[in-house]
């Protein structure tokens, strides 16, 4: 009987439910509290904490942080040519990386979404992601090995006369390009299965050629994903130093940070500040142009 | 749903609100990486079971890692840097017992309080370390023993013999543009700052003129003399290492053909069979303008979990057998005089000068560069010039 | 979608050419996996099989391992809980500063690794005392695989109506109840879609926990990277990515099947199904 069903002890769980029935304010605290004090207070304090020392000195001797006000550190960034080089080379990379890459990947990207068979799906998925269980480390000291003056690259070009690019910038871009990869393909299948396919037989049907279609119909609906795809590519590269020291002399942005942070944390973060700013303006761009609905 | 937006709103100023106090402890608070303890150990009690250390390439390996452990239960667990400054970021973590740290470290890791003063009286084999190795400057400060020695050697010169006609006597091959773009490509530099003082030898015996008597006392117009060579010497350098098993495979597989190298990867190159030759013994494994070496001493952390187990350590290292094990795998010189007598090569501390203090005048110690000159002026470059002067010469 | 023979062609060629691009690389490290010589050297003098019974027996290679598995498991776990817990709230509430939120979350993958590791690393050794250790690296983890959950959480929870929430509670469930037997099950495949990613991140992670693992341990990227400077173990190091990638076909093939055969009323009913390597039944909308 319904009434016998009112009488009965509530467990545990369910008086706590009954106290955060109806009162919103309470839910939304009990949600938030976990993430926000993890990402806020944890993370962006950490942050916070590294970024003041921008703003400090260093003992050169005891490599001692002197905590006063001083902009000895930007100046030193604006000043030197070099620094600004390291900056130019690391953005430029990484714009190269996440053009290449989404030129690569969305070929891929479309067979698996529009044209594959349900099989030819299921392998594709996992060709593709299987790398992504691979070792990063691996993967760039192969690349190394393929790039040596001995290597597989020279070896295959040999015949042909020619040579590979050997250690250098163009290793650097490549083998970015070939690690992030993944990275790009996931988010615009994803987007590419999300584009109903009623909407390209309608394309169709009004007498639009495949070309059409997809310049009109795909691209832009597909847009977002592959601006979501490339935060992934341009983010990794713009902070990677073990990639450009295995394949390169180059020094990335990552590298000079890395070099300094012992003897000179000032100045290491000071030009943290750079790649952070850089990205954030990354990141609103992106979320304008709808990206955060695509990773 | 309705907008509420007081609970939220609330929640991100709490969260603002730490982030803030966060800020003021980090900038009001003392720098907390200084041990309160700057003393020496006063006995060798048992030992904690487990040893950390920071060292260089072929340094703690487990031909006589093996024997220590059993011996005294302390499991050797080691981190292998390629830099003195990877050294030094080790040890300010505070997470190692020991390093087998190089003059270049020594001076930055006493002046951090990172490192203790170490007692020699309870190293029973210091006794008969090599009287020239006691007491330097790069051990020693103000009169406190701050470590043992380990060994010393000078930097190589290493070439591929079938590339590199005819055997290079000096280190012109690197340095002289005309006779260094011929190699263009094949170069293999150190990745330190502290390879500026390898300019600065090669300065002082062909441009006497700068008057450069100490490679890491340098003067404004010195330096800038050394940067530029160093600038001028990175069109032809194809690569630039900073850990041995990279720079093996660079020579191994024929994209490096020449370059500054330890004994660790010369004697690994001829072991796998690769026609790779250095400056011979009778030259004193030197070009004939000398070269940097190094003089490393084992120090122990001021924020060591295993004390008692890094004196046995320091002990066993510079025991006469393990000394001589450890010289003539690395290739240097070994700092325990009776270690002579225990060498597979009875001819190696003679190839090796280890009993030969006039030798190593020639070869100059890394040391930490300081903006004092040794000759009471103090407009020398410092170690921080040095590490951004390094940044603008790779580009 | 109909495609002349000319563009599938060219399309199966740029398949061809794009999966020969990922998995040359790959093939190379098996080859030197095999690789008779200590040193790199293009062709392998010889080849041997004796780099894996070695890999399999290193007892460095089983602690690196699990270690690996420990801190992956444990950051993924959180991710799950921190991502659901914020998904929750930004899909199903309105609030001050909920935009931000999706911004929040993506920032520690979007930020350099070595800003990230270095801050946390700070934190943890100056301002808060405490030594650097496997939980260190736990924490690290999860911060940045928070958003790989958060993202498929959040998607889903957009596509799958409210109104079963709502009938729930209106047949009597109480919050947990209904979480329980109706939220969660539509999430489903998206944490598992989301928690695989996570955990893939983290297993492979170098630069992060470089700045927080303590002395005496390693993941296995931190073994791999150690064993690069020792070049008496580098075919070790090459047998074992190859074995690493070999099982791990079968979680994400596992992974794969469970994730295309969801087809629950309650998801389907919300539109199509998305989440990284998942297979949809695309309908138009109902």
């Amino acid at each position: 009987m319904a009434t016998e069903a009112v009488v009965e002890r509530r467990s545990a769980g369910h008086r706590l439910a009954g106290f955060f029935h109806g009162r919103r304010r309470l839910q939304i605290s009990g949600l938030l509290a976990g993430p926000l004090g993890w990402l806020v207070v944890g993370y962006l304090g950490s942050l916070a904490v590294l970024l003041i020392a921008a703003f400090w000195t260093v003992d050169p001797l005891s490599g001692e942080v002197i905590r006063g006000l001083s902009f000895e550190n930007f100046e030193t960034l604006f000043n030197e040519p070099v620094y600004r080089e390291i900056v130019w080379r690391t953005v430029r990379i990484a714009a190269l990386v996440t053009v290449t890459d989404a030129i690569l990947a969305f070929p891929i990207a479309f067979y698996m979404a529009k044209v594959a068979s349900r099989r030819g799906k299921a392998i594709l998925i996992v060709a593709v992601l299987l790398p992504l269980w691979s070792s990063y480390l691996v993967k760039v000291y192969a690349w190394r090995t393929m790039l040596s003056a001995g290597g597989v690259i020279n070896w295959a070009l040999a015949p042909f006369g020619l040579e590979g690019p050997g250690f250098g910038g163009t290793a650097v871009w490549l083998v970015m390009s070939y690690l992030w990869l993944p990275y790009m393909i996931l988010p615009i299948y994803a987007g590419l299965e999300r584009i109903p396919n009623s909407l390209i037989s309608a394309s169709e049907d009004l007498g639009a050629s495949p070309f059409t279609t997809f310049r009109r119909v795909i691209l832009p609906l597909s847009f977002p994903a592959v601006v979501a795809g490339s935060i992934f590519t341009f983010a990794l590269t713009l902070g990677d130093y073990i990639t450009p020291r295995l394949v390169s002399n180059d020094q990335f942005i990552g590298n000079v940070i890395f070099n300094n942070i012992s003897n000179n944390l000032p100045l290491a973060s000071a030009l943290a500040l750079v790649p952070i700013v850089v990205m954030i303006a990354y990141l609103m761009v992106a979320r304008k142009l709808g990206a955060f609905e695509h990773i | 749903m309705k907008k509420h937006p007081n609970p939220a709103r609330t929640a991100w100023l709490i969260a603002a609100g730490l982030v803030s106090i966060m800020l003021l402890l980090a900038g009001c608070g003392s720098s907390s990486s200084n041990s309160t303890s700057g003393e020496e150990l006063q006995k060798v009690g048992k030992g904690e079971g487990a040893l950390s250390l920071i060292s260089w390439a072929g340094y703690v390996e487990e031909p006589w890692t093996k024997p220590f452990e059993e011996k005294t239960g302390c499991k050797v667990s080691d981190k292998v840097a390629g830099t003195s400054d990877e050294m030094v970021t080790l040890m300010r973590s505070g997470q190692y017992d020991g390093v087998s740290a190089s003059g270049n470290a020594t001076a930055r890791l006493v002046d951090a309080g990172n490192v203790d003063p170490v007692n020699v009286n309870l190293v029973p084999n210091y006794k008969t370390i090599f009287s020239d190795l006691k007491s330097q400057p790069y051990n020693t400060f103000d009169g406190v023993h701050y470590g043992i020695p380990h060994g010393r050697g000078a930097n190589l010169l290493m070439w591929n013999s079938e590339d590199v006609k005819p055997a290079p006597t000096s280190w012109n091959v690197m340095f002289d543009p005309k006779v260094a773009a011929k190699y263009k490509g094949k170069i293999s530099a150190y990745d330190d700052p502290i390879y500026i003082a390898d300019a600065a030898v090669y300065l002082k015996a062909h441009q006497p003129e700068l008057g450069i008597e100490n490679p890491y006392e340098l003067n404004e117009e010195q330096f800038e003399a050394a940067v530029n060579l160093l600038k001028e010497q990175r069109a032809n350098v194809g690569e630039y290492w900073s850990d041995a098993a990279k720079q093996i495979s660079a020579f191994a597989g024929g994209d490096d053909a020449l370059g500054t190298t330890w004994q660790y990867q010369y004697f690994a190159l001829k072991g796998e069979g690769h026609p790779v030759a250095a400056s011979p013994a009778s030259q004193g494994f030197l070009p004939s303008e000398g070269a940097t070496g190094w003089s490393d001493t084992w120090m122990i952390s001021s924020e060591a979990k295993h004390p008692n187990c890094m004196y046995m350590w320091m002990n066993w290292i510079v025991s006469p057998k393990v000394n001589a094990e450890v010289a003539e795998f690395f290739g240097e010189a070994p700092a325990q005089t009776l270690a002579c007598e225990h060498t597979e090569n009875k001819n190696f501390c003679n190839e090796y000068h280890a009993e030969n203090p006039g030798f190593w005048k020639r070869v100059y110690y890394w040391e930490t560069p300081l903006s004092e000159c040794g000759n009471g002026s103090s407009d020398c470059k410092n170690y921080n010039d040095w590490v951004q002067a390094w940044t603008s010469i790779k580009g | 979608m109909r495609l002349s023979r000319r563009s599938t062609v060219l399309l199966r060629l740029a398949i061809a050419v794009g999966l020969a691009f990922i998995y040359i690389p790959l093939i190379v490290i098996g080859i030197y996996a095999f690789n008779a010589s200590n040193v790199l050297e293009w062709p392998p003098p010889g080849l041997t099989l004796s780099w894996f019974p070695k890999a399999f027996e290193s007892p460095s290679v089983h602690e690196a391992l699990l270690t690996s598995v420990k801190a992956g498991l444990a950051a993924t776990t959180i991710a799950i809980v921190l991502g659901t817990l914020a998904s929750l709230a930004v899909a199903r509430y309105r609030f001050f500063g909920r935009e931000t939120i999706s911004f929040l979350v993506i920032l520690p993958i979007a930020l350099p690794g070595i800003v990230t590791g270095v801050a946390i690393s700070n934190t943890f050794t100056q301002v808060l005392g405490v030594n650097l250790g496997l939980l260190t690296v736990i924490v690290g983890h999860a911060t940045f695989c928070i958003v790989v959950v958060y993202n498929n959480v959040v998607a889903r929870l957009r596509r799958v109506s409210t109104s079963f929430e709502e009938a729930s509670a209106d047949l009597g469930a109480h919050t947990w109840q209904t979480f329980r037997f109706v939220t969660l099950p539509s999430l489903q495949t998206a944490l598992v879609a989301g928690g695989l990613l996570a955990f893939a991140l983290s297993f492979d992670e170098i630069i992060v926990t470089t700045f927080t693992i303590g002395a005496g341990e390693e993941t296995l990227p931190i073994w791999i990277f150690s064993r690069l400077f020792r070049p008496n173990e580098l075919p070790i190091v090459n047998a074992v990515a190859v074995i690493v990638v070999l099982i791990s076909i079968i979680p994400v093939y596992l992974a794969h099947r469970l994730t295309r055969e969801e087809g629950g009323p309650v998801a389907a009913r919300g539109g199509q199904i998305e989440g990284g390597g998942v297979e949809t039944e695309a309908t138009a909308m109902p």
